[in-house]
């Protein structure tokens, strides 16, 4: 769990993980090509996500394709989000996203 | 084969045959699987169904490979609403590994990893599963390292 918070405490790599959750299955060249960081930090902050399960790499041929995997921060919301908040929580998430786009010109 | 459209990995303390006992005994899958009932005797070829409490038919499909306690194939189709049914069949592949070290436990863990792939476009079944697996897998693994599941009832 420690690897999970210092891996999303980087907003690189939180942007990694949106751009996994936007396209799932990219290569390290298609996440460049989106970026602007060099194909070695990239590299670097993927390792990282790795490390805490956050990202999960498949090979496909010679090319190597890279998830985002959610159970993790799913494990970590199930461990402090009881059974009985689970369903007002959802409803206020689901007001909170109505509301802001309803808000939007 | 196509490419993976999701792929889940979650690390559990446990034995590659008590997570393989897990996936296909019918009373434990109920438990943290929010109460679905699974019927199948886990052969190449052999039909494969998920049921809701009341009887109805949750998913159906067939398996393609079952190795004991090592990797499951299963081609799956959505069979309760229709245009989920309409996208056709997935293919789902639950492979368990061992794995020397993971940091949570400080030793070795069962690694999980569940995939699933469409035959043709599948972006509303894939959307369904894949919101519901990583809840099946986190009370999966908190049934094989406590006991117990986090929550029980349907969703």
């Amino acid at each position: 769990m420690d690897a999970v918070f210092r891996a999303l405490a980087d907003a690189s790599r939180r942007e990694l993980l949106d751009r996994l959750h936007a396209d799932n299955g990219q290569t390290l060249s298609e996440l460049c090509a989106r970026l602007d960081m060099t194909r070695q930090a990239v590299s670097k902050h993927l390792a990282i996500l790795e490390e805490a399960n956050l990202v999960v790499t498949v090979k496909r041929g010679r090319e190597k394709l890279h998830y985002l995997n959610p159970v993790p921060i799913h494990e970590i919301a199930e461990r402090w989000i009881g059974k009985f908040e689970r369903h007002r929580l959802q409803a206020l998430s689901d007001m909170k996203r109505a509301l802001e786009q309803g808000s939007k010109p | 084969m196509s490419k993976p459209a999701f792929v889940y990995v979650t690390y559990i303390r446990t034995t590659p045959e008590k997570l393989w006992a897990a996936l296909t005994d019918p009373q434990t899958v109920g438990r943290y699987w929010f109460g679905m009932a699974v019927e199948c005797d886990w052969k190449p070829g052999s039909p494969w169904r998920l049921e809701f409490r009341d009887g109805r038919t949750a998913d159906s499909g067939e398996i393609i490979e079952a190795v004991a306690p090592k990797r499951l194939v299963i081609r799956w189709r959505n069979e309760f609403r229709p245009e989920l049914k309409a996208e056709g069949y997935s293919r789902c592949t639950m492979e368990i590994e061992m794995a020397e070290y993971y940091p949570d436990f400080g030793g070795r863990a069962v690694k999980l990893t569940v995939t699933h792939e469409m035959e043709g476009d599948g972006t509303k079944f894939i959307a369904a599963v894949s919101g519901g697996w990583p809840k099946i897998l986190s009370n999966l693994k908190s049934l094989l390292e406590t006991g117990d599941v986090a929550f029980e009832l349907g969703v």
